[in-house]
């Protein structure tokens, strides 16, 4: 069994005969290939964000519950904050090569090592928003007779929002980065148009472009999100 | 998670009246630490009465506070509330009709004027429309403008964050009020305004409140008992505050209690309870307003039509003191803008009598004891 990296269909980018005018032919920016063009992009950009999408999701729906159960049972912290640790210093491309056996080439394998990369960020940011809610809050809250259960959801939780918020950024911004090299996972992504035609400019450019454009829309979606759901936030410049 | 969520069956109760509190001989032990926290500590407040626990710090007044709703639980004997041991009840539902008001007042930051009051209402299941009145009610006695509901706690002063946690505390009306130090992180200025504010709002609700303090002019001030207690939670005297000053029970609580005692006494007595001055009362356009017959004040004091002291003779600026205020008030206030009498006023802002430094003087010298 041979594990075949960058299946990159060959030819497909680099096919630009017909169009071969004195631009395209010198590797140069050129607007009318790339007008042309754009549309070949669409299902590699597609695959992107599902890419980002999912791995970000997954990754919260992992660390959120183990950071809220470590924030209870502290002892939990060190070894999740080991673990993801360690995870994060996997190089990408070393972890997509080591699941290929287990989950084979394709999106899952992509999604699930760059889910690991998620975890710390995540863990820690949640960690770190309940750990800085105010004492006198939970205490009022407890001495009202709110459980636990409700302290969490109804206090704890949306005064930690700003630390998960900006963890969620983070983990996004970071993960449209390393989503680039899921190609060699063969999970496609913009990475695989950047990679099969590295010599042409204008295709760097587009591919590369998207990705800046797609980690600035995530983060722009991410933050007017938590505007939104923190309006105390905004209110303190009001005072 | 949710179902903790929902509304507790019980439903809405009609507003309590004050039940009384007694401690059963409230023990707290730490595991690991020889002496207790609290020690067998006995005592009974009458409902609708204040008591203040009042101590150094490391004397347990908190600690004996917050066994009452069980925010720390009670290691042996029993804490009694209207008859009934708080241990038998469920502890959420025991602290959701215990209102609960701490030094940092701990709002909730995220959640607005409105909401913040709303707490407890919307932890027993109350109607939306219930709720929104009730918070409109809590809000005109604390004496806020109501367009203040929609603001977050951040966007509020000191003085106005204070009292919107002691009507978040007061929103089910509970016959019972913790209070640890509710003002100790306000100003001098306006700590004294908002114990005035307090103790007003207190003579119309007449609450159980226990009120935990480590100054003992505040527990003079704001209590109807005082426990002093020392360190290792003994409890070393318990009494009203004229009988605390006049014969403290021992060493320790005349150390506490401090040497100015007879200035502190002057703050147990209120200006409307003394016998005033009266001046003569003249009209703007010299004519006289009401009796004059008894007038022990060489001075006209010209009043508007509403009876409102305006100035002294032709032209001597009015110090005003409320008939409201305790003797201590009105004598550092008379020593403070460095006038002979001031006048005094009632709610209205109507003129009731003078009070004068030798006034004061006259009411301590009679009650010294000899």
């Amino acid at each position: 069994m041979t594990f075949v990296l960058a299946q990159v269909p060959e030819g497909f980018y680099r096919d630009r005969s017909e169009s071969d005018t004195g631009c395209v032919a010198n590797n140069g920016v050129c607007p009318d290939w790339i007008v042309d063009n754009l549309d070949r992009y669409v299902d590699p950009f597609l695959e992107h964000v599902w890419l980002v999408v999912a791995s970000v999701a997954c990754g919260l729906l992992i660390a959120f519950p183990l950071a809220v159960l470590a924030y209870r049972r502290r002892w939990l912290i060190a070894p999740v904050a080991n673990i993801t640790g360690i995870l994060y210093t996997i190089p990408s491309v070393a972890a997509f090569f080591l699941l290929l056996p287990i989950t084979g080439r394709g999106a899952l394998t992509a999604i699930v090592a760059l889910t690991a990369y998620t975890l710390l960020i995540l863990f820690r940011n949640v960690l770190e928003g309940l750990d800085a809610v105010p004492d006198e809050a939970r205490d009022a809250g407890r001495g009202m007779g709110l459980t636990d259960g409700q302290l969490l959801w109804r206090v704890e939780l949306p005064l930690a929002l700003p630390s998960i918020m900006a963890g969620l950024r983070i983990a996004t911004t970071t993960t449209v980065g390393l989503a680039a090299l899921a190609f060699f996972a063969g999970a496609g992504g913009l990475g695989e148009p950047l990679e099969a035609d590295k010599a042409f400019k204008s295709n760097v450019l587009v591919a590369g472009g998207l990705c800046v454009v797609l980690a600035t829309a995530l983060d722009l979606i991410i933050l007017g999100a938590q505007r939104m759901m923190t309006p105390w936030t905004r209110s303190r410049a009001a005072s | 998670m949710t179902s903790a969520d929902t509304a507790q069956p019980e439903g809405p109760k009609p507003s309590a009246d004050a039940e009384p509190l007694e401690f059963r001989a409230a023990t707290k032990r730490y595991p690991g630490s020889p002496a207790p926290a609290v020690d067998a500590l006995s005592l009974e407040v009458p409902a609708g009465e204040i008591c203040v626990l009042v101590g150094p710090s490391g004397c347990g007044k908190t600690t004996a506070m917050r066994m009452v709703n069980r925010m720390i639980s009670i290691t042996e004997g029993d804490i009694l509330l209207g008859g009934r041991s708080v241990r038998d009840r469920d502890e959420a539902d025991l602290r959701r009709h215990i209102g609960y008001v701490i030094q940092q007042i701990g709002l909730f930051p995220h959640r607005t004027i409105a909401e913040n009051i709303a707490t407890v209402p919307r932890l027993l299941g109350w109607s939306r429309t219930r709720i929104a009145s009730r918070v409109d009610e809590l809000l005109d006695l604390i004496g806020l403008e109501s367009d203040i509901a929609a603001r977050y706690p951040a966007q509020l002063s000191g003085g106005q964050r204070q009292r919107v946690g002691v009507a978040r505390a007061l929103a089910v009306d509970p016959p019972l009020m913790l209070m640890d130090e509710p003002f100790g992180a306000i100003d001098p200025i306006n700590r004294d305004r908002l114990q005035n504010e307090f103790l007003r709002l207190q003579a119309q609700l007449r609450k159980t409140i226990v009120f935990v303090t480590h100054d003992i002019d505040e527990a003079i001030k704001m209590g109807d008992r005082i426990a002093v207690m020392r360190e290792g939670g003994h409890l070393a005297q318990y009494a009203p505050p004229a009988e605390l000053l006049a014969h403290p029970a021992d060493d320790f609580v005349r150390d506490f209690v401090g040497a100015d005692r007879a200035l502190k006494r002057l703050a147990l007595q209120r200006v409307r309870d003394v016998p005033l001055h009266q001046a003569p009362l003249i009209r703007e356009d010299g004519s006289a307003a009401g009796a004059q017959a008894n007038t022990d004040v060489p001075y006209d004091l010209v009043v508007d039509g509403a009876g409102r002291p305006v100035r002294w003779g032709t032209d001597g600026a009015v110090h005003r003191i409320d008939e409201d205020d305790t003797l201590r008030d009105a004598l550092s206030g008379l020593l403070a803008s460095a006038v002979q009498y001031g006048a005094v006023v009632d709610a209205a802002g109507a003129v009731v009598g003078v009070i004068s430094i030798d006034l004061i003087h006259e009411v301590v010298r009679r009650e010294q004891p000899a």
